[in-house]
């Protein structure tokens, strides 16, 4: 079954395209990422598929449930953690979440809602109130609220930002093992180091669109490639090597490998070079890299 | 189970965690226009014979404080939503636009009628008042509080900034509920106003309560109802409508 279905969903608002036909599966169980500068549309699609926006045309499911026509299974379906901190600061933490609960018609949830406490550490907060909260406490109060009718589908947009590395840790430890649990998870984030280790598979999106979509493996080896980084301490590059290397403007030298025998062969080469090398490293694809180049793919359209 | 209980729940928990402001401040300002009205006007004005100035103004004060704070009630929880941002936590869970509808109209009513009982309860040691026709009382309590609660989900919605909601308030809710016949008859208009305030559906609230207190009315009590409850079906309509397209809180 597909947890999310997207089929030439477009978007306005005004005179801005906010999403131009944007088709999309995401297979049940999948660590989706949906990367993009800002206003590429992430957000836009986020909140159509949680019916916090409409469509103008196209359609959108969750687990096979229409997003208009059968809302009431659809939103069940998924839980969505909203990118902006957002708070009720007329209640506590435990009664927001056994509000939130009811919303879904929950009554009796009163385990799950502790253990969501307990998972989150929120528990000495429980009985706080939320306008007392820190930001990184209110950001795993909205992680909670969203998961707190079980949805089999979690939309998490930029849930990182802004947020300190052990929350940001704990966080990922808690998201990685509803996704083993059997939770598929779509995920928006600026910091693709994130996105690369965590999600199986990407799309990227841009001005209303889909740009790129692959496993992240595929779009790693298709955009980005492994290289060895040499600065020398005298002597030249050979011009074997000069040939296929790029220098950086610290003056280091980039040679493209495919795999790590190619090293002894760079190696042997500068020595017999006479150069002397300073620092080394091997650099392994990145997915900074990936999005760089497809974005600016994008942006020289035919005007040439 | 639906959600349309916690929604309500909800709504009723968030005025009473402050019902110094949302129950007790209103009960106090009616007090004090009872208070400086009574005392202006006490003796020099019989608007029903038999029936002193004071005694006439509570069951008017009363309503136009429910009126007030049911569209308070409303208007204020949906605009602070959505200037904070928390309405997501409405719009996401799998509520219909009639359950939304119906919980914040019940909370506004709850509030109004909360009101309501606290002027009667602090006035009833000043003056005794009879009530020959508690149904007619309870009737147009009810369509009252309603009419209103539903203007406050309109003008919640439209609203976009504090100063919208506040004009909404002081341009359209207060001359109305203040040319209802609160203070006076509307016998004793000349005629162009009467007429005036023939239209205004919030006079019909005020005076088809008065009834059930007096067993007298401008009007009678069955049209004033029939009256107010069309404006009440109206105005829940073009509610429904608006929540239903998504109007301002769906994009």
């Amino acid at each position: 079954m597909l947890a999310v279905e997207a089929r030439g969903v477009q978007k306005r608002f005004g005179p801005v395209r906010a999403l131009a036909g944007v088709t999309l599966e995401v297979e049940e169980g999948e660590f989706f990422g949906l990367l993009g500068p800002n206003g590429a549309g992430k957000t836009t699609l986020i909140s159509a598929l949680g019916g916090l926006a409409i469509a103008d045309a196209g359609s959108l499911a969750v687990m096979g449930h229409d997003v208009a026509r059968d809302f009431r299974a659809a939103r069940r379906a998924v839980g969505i953690v909203p990118q902006e901190i957002v708070f009720d600061p007329f209640f506590t933490v435990r009664e927001t979440l056994e509000i939130q609960s009811g919303y879904f018609g929950l009554r009796a949830n009163g385990a799950w809602i502790d253990e969501l406490i307990d998972r989150l550490g929120l528990a000495s907060k429980a009985r706080a109130n939320m306008r007392s909260l820190s930001g990184g406490m209110k950001r795993r109060v909205m992680v909670a609220q969203a998961l707190v009718h079980r949805p089999p589908v979690i939309v998490l947009d930029e849930p990182t930002a802004g947020v300190d590395v052990e929350l940001r840790q704990a966080l990922w430890a808690f998201v990685r093992g509803l996704n083993a649990s059997g939770h598929t998870i779509v995920l928006t984030t600026h910091y693709l180091e994130e996105a690369q280790q965590l999600c199986t598979r990407i799309a990227m999106m841009k001005e209303g669109r889909i740009v790129a979509l692959g496993r992240t493996e595929r779009l790693l080896a298709d955009f980005s490639e492994r290289v060895l980084r040499v600065k020398l301490a005298r002597g030249e590059l050979p011009a074997a090597l000069a040939a296929r290397a790029a220098r950086e403007p610290g003056g280091a030298w980039r040679i493209p490998i495919v795999d790590v025998a190619h090293v002894e062969q760079a190696l042997r080469s500068l020595r017999e070079a006479g150069a002397a090398v300073e620092s080394l490293e091997v650099a392994e694809p990145e997915l900074e890299e990936v999005f760089v180049k497809i974005m600016r793919r994008e942006e020289s359209p035919v005007a040439a | 189970m639906t959600g349309l209980p916690t929604l309500l729940y909800k709504e009723v928990l968030r005025f009473w965690k402050v019902s110094f402001q949302t129950v007790a401040a209103p009960v106090l300002t009616t007090l004090l226009y009872l208070l400086v009205f009574a005392h202006a006007l006490a003796g020099r004005l019989e608007v029903f014979p038999g029936v002193s100035y004071v005694q006439f103004l509570i069951p008017g004060l009363a309503m136009m404080a429910m009126l007030q704070n049911s569209f308070a009630n409303s208007s204020s929880s949906l605009i602070q939503s959505k200037i904070t941002g928390n309405i997501v936590f409405i719009l996401l869970p799998p509520l219909s636009a009639g359950e939304i509808f119906a919980a914040y109209l019940l909370a506004s009513m709850v509030r109004g009628l909360v009101v309501g009982i606290g002027v009667f309860a602090a006035t009833l040691w000043m003056v005794p008042l009879p009530v020959p026709n508690p149904l007619w009382v309870l009737a147009f309590a009810f369509v009252g509080c309603g009419m209103l609660g539903t203007l406050g989900i309109i003008a919640g919605i439209w609203s976009e900034k504090f100063d919208q909601l506040a004009a909404f308030q002081n341009f359209l809710v207060m001359p109305l509920t203040f040319l209802a016949g609160v203070f006076y008859s509307i016998q004793s208009l000349p005629p162009f106003w009467q007429a005036i305030s023939r239209l205004n559906p919030f006079f019909y609230a005020i005076d088809g309560f008065r009834y059930g207190f007096f067993g007298r009315s401008d009007m009678p009590p069955a049209t004033s109802l029939a009256f107010a409850t069309a404006a009440f079906a109206a105005l829940s309509w073009l509610t429904l409508r608006l929540l239903r397209r998504g109007y301002k809180l769906r994009h």
